[in-house]
């Protein structure tokens, strides 16, 4: 059936270029990381500036980490495989560059919107909707061009790692669509369409599966060509990749919200996400074992070869991370981990191992390829490779003793039944050692990570580019007759529009079935009469606790343990939120968790928080929150509260008609109020216009509605 | 909306439905053909 031999050439440029932003943005995510890793215990290098606070450098470490670091490893890698394993070149060079700039200009406006305190305050979708219109156009720019290649194939079937990077170009497309619908009040300024805890579902449907369609499926492509690849042999078990394959998408889709366990989510949403993350062990290491014995009887060329040894950690990371995360979805496990370093070290051992070192192994293969030469130094590869292991070591296990201690710490009680540590922030100072060493680990990470760049440009500087590449195959033949008596799969395998449509209906049926429900039916977001909408003055507090992303270090959902109760009030229901556009229940409490902090039981003065918020030592000493000195010299951005109200109303808020012309004068009397009280309270300078005023009020709201 | 009409069934219908898909892939995965598997697993190393 071979046609006449064609002459061709692969694109190596679009590959080098993808490359060289992965190396890139690899070491300032990492740089970004080792100052968010600072910060935690040395607030001073928050530097009193509103750029350079945690609640946004955080978000810019996890956007550099997942979207320009990995996000170009995906491109350079399926850049590279897809062209040879369909023996064809990019179906277009013009789209290819689109996707390389658009992609790196998107980079750099999260980079400097993140920076500037423009948020969505969702976590890893932190971007707003002018960004992420862009970000959904390069996507298809991208799928695209992979799909038009795959078309014009000179390869009739379809190897494996294409399915991956196919499911990963759907998936990631309905995943960032769906999370992303939200109302623009303004240009960077938007509401989540969704609100309390269907906003949480959404997200955590989202971010989990940006884990498993960006983190991991085309990691998995990535793996399935570079290991082979490598070991010059194919991988272990070409049908258990096929079983791999299904049973993961399906799988993954289903276990977002193991995210959510002991919130408001309803009981059965969170067992669906219980049962599908503990299933989910079984394709994930299928695909390691499947990985680890392509190296079967030749593990005498690991020894011999950097880049070898990078897969094999890499993948045995992905082992690692994959048996976690199950046991971090059970129940009685999830009560110690969730809102701990625990989970900051689960996913550290995915994204410095698993994503980290398959990058790093796929750059010392593919570089000294496409420039003709030898890798400048085999003895440096591996030195990286030793210093990377023991970096990532010495970050994550002392984590993991941080999240146990600080979590026995919280839930311990005294004989006479009060809470043996009631003031959080000793079970935050008991940990500093821990984060110490955490960001030593991250330090020598990254001293590996620079010495690879080193090795690379060296090998650059005495190699010869071949920008295109030239090969030949034979033409595929347009009629292709089935063999009779094939397989039902076959063609599906054969044909990527089917194999998409496939994959997306196995995506889709997941998160329906979560989500309708939650939708559509009352009981699973019962109403609480006393639950009124914010003031003006409020929603422009919680605008600026979003701005600030606050919700980095704070939680504000109480679950229902008895020490949560104890400390932060009854535990938290899901009536309380239908006005919460997004949700800030946060993930991670190196705070307290806020969710009650206007309450009875929690409630400080105004002036309280504003000495705390103008310097958390002052109140708390030995406090690691960064101070916010900005917000007593800010002014309130009033001119936006109508848009804002008109918003909120649209999105279904009940202010009553015509709420938004009175809103300004209701903003102004409430922040006089506050400003009368601090005066009392011995803050002369206290003034109604700022930022701080409004911050003040939302604070004092938070849980007050169901005392009334 | 306070359910949805004869809810019951979509979990049992779609229990069916990934069962059958599943038992199919894995019986299609055991029957296939040596020689096919053997092309495919080696499209990496070719080039
Ligand atoms: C780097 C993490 C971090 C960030 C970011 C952060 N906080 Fe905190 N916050 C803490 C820690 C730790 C404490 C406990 C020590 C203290 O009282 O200062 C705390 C305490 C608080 C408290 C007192 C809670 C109580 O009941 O004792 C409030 C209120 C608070 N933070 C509000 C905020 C607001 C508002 C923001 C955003 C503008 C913010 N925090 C950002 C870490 C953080």
């Amino acid at each position: 059936m071979s046609g006449e031999i064609q002459k061709f050439y692969y694109d190596n440029k679009i590959v080098k270029m993808f490359a060289y932003a992965t190396g890139i943005w690899g070491i300032v995510g990492m740089l970004v990381g080792l100052l968010v890793a600072f910060q935690i215990y040395f607030p001073a290098l928050n530097f009193n500036l509103e750029y350079t606070t945690f609640g946004r450098t955080r978000p810019l470490h996890t956007n550099a980490v997942i979207f320009a670091f990995v996000g170009n490893g995906i491109f350079t890698g399926v850049y590279y495989s897809l062209q040879r394993l369909l023996k064809t070149r990019m179906w277009s060079d013009k789209l290819s560059m689109i996707n390389f700039w658009g992609w790196q200009l998107i980079i750099v406006s999260a980079a400097i919107t993140l920076l500037a305190g423009f948020t969505t305050g969702k976590e890893y979708a932190e971007l707003e909707w002018p960004i992420d219109i862009a970000i959904a156009g390069i996507w298809v720019v991208f799928g695209w061009n992979m799909f038009a290649t795959i078309l014009t194939r000179r390869e009739r079937h379809l190897y494996v790692a294409i399915w991956f990077f196919i499911a990963t170009f759907v998936t990631v497309a309905v995943l960032h669509i769906v999370n992303s619908f939200e109302l623009p009040v303004s240009f960077m300024k938007s509401y989540s369409w969704y609100a309390g805890v269907q906003d949480a579902l959404v997200q955590w449907w989202y971010g989990h599966n940006a884990v498993a369609f960006f983190l991991t499926t085309p990691y998995l492509g990535l793996m399935y060509y570079f290991l082979p690849k490598a070991a010059q042999r194919p991988v272990y078990s070409y049908k258990l990749s096929i079983i791999h394959f299904w049973a993961l998408i399906f799988l993954y889709i289903w276990a977002g919200p193991h995210h959510l366990l002991y919130t408001s989510l309803p009981e059965w949403a969170q067992t669906l996400g219980v049962v599908f993350s503990v299933m989910l062990i079984a394709p994930s290491w299928g695909g390691m074992i499947n990985g680890l014995l392509t190296l079967r009887g030749a593990w005498d060329k690991v020894r011999d070869s950097a880049v070898l040894k990078f897969f094999v950690v890499a993948v045995t990371a992905y082992g690692m991370a994959t048996f976690e995360g199950p046991m971090l979805s059970l129940k009685s496990v999830n009560a110690i981990s969730h809102y701990t370093d625990w989970t900051v070290g689960h996913v550290h051992i995915g994204a410095l191992g698993w994503n980290g070192f398959l990058t790093f192994g796929m750059m010392y293969w593919l570089i000294p390829r496409m420039f003709n030469t030898k890798l400048y130094s085999e003895k440096l590869a591996n030195v990286h490779f030793w210093i990377g292991t023991i970096g990532i070591l010495v970050y994550a296990v002392p984590l993991y003793f941080a999240g146990f201690t600080q979590y026995l710490m919280w839930q311990e009680f005294t004989p006479d039944g009060f809470l043996a540590y009631p003031n959080f922030l000793e079970t935050v100072t008991q940990i500093i050692p821990m984060y110490v060493t955490r960001s030593i680990g991250g330090t020598l990470y990254l001293i590996g990570a620079l010495v690879m760049f080193y090795n690379i440009v060296k090998t650059i500087k005495a190699g010869d580019f071949i920008a295109n590449e030239a090969a030949e195959a034979p033409a595929l033949e347009k009629a292709f007759i089935p063999k009779l008596g094939e397989y039902w799969h076959r063609p599906i395998e054969r044909k990527p529009i089917q194999l998409l449509i496939f994959a997306l209906i196995v995506i889709l049926i997941g998160g329906a079935v979560e989500m309708v429900p939650t939708f559509l039916i009352k009981s699973n977001v019962p109403t609480i009469e006393a639950v009124k909408p914010y003031t003006p003055l409020e929603l422009q507090g919680r605008d600026i606790y979003i701005k600030e992303g606050c919700y980095n270090c704070h939680s504000q959902m109480i679950r229902p343990f008895r020490h949560e109760v104890e400390r932060y009030g009854d535990y938290s229901k899901s009536g309380e939120f239908v006005y919460d556009h997004p949700f800030q229940w946060g993930s991670k409490r190196t705070g307290p968790d806020l969710a009650r902090e206007g309450s009875k039981k929690l409630r400080k003065s105004h002036s309280w928080h504003f000495n705390h918020m103008e310097n958390p030592q002052s109140m708390s000493p030995g406090s690691i929150m960064p101070n916010y000195p900005w917000l007593l010299k800010k002014d309130i951005d009033i001119e936006s509260t109508p848009a804002k109200i008109r918003a909120m109303q649209t999105l279904g808020v009940p202010y009553e008609d015509g709420y938004d012309a009175k809103a300004i004068d209701e903003l102004k009397a409430q922040a006089i109020e506050i400003e009368t009280k601090l005066k009392e309270e011995g803050i002369k300078h206290a003034d109604a216009n700022k930022e701080i005023i409004a911050l003040i009020a939302y604070l004092q709201r938070l849980g007050t509605d169901v005392e009334k | 909306m306070e359910s949805i009409i004869g809810i019951e069934i979509y979990p049992i219908i779609s229990l069916v439905l990934f069962f059958s898909f599943f038992v199919g892939l894995l019986i299609w995965v055991a029957r296939t053909k040596k020689e096919y598997i053997n092309h495919l697993e080696n499209l990496p190393l070719e080039d």
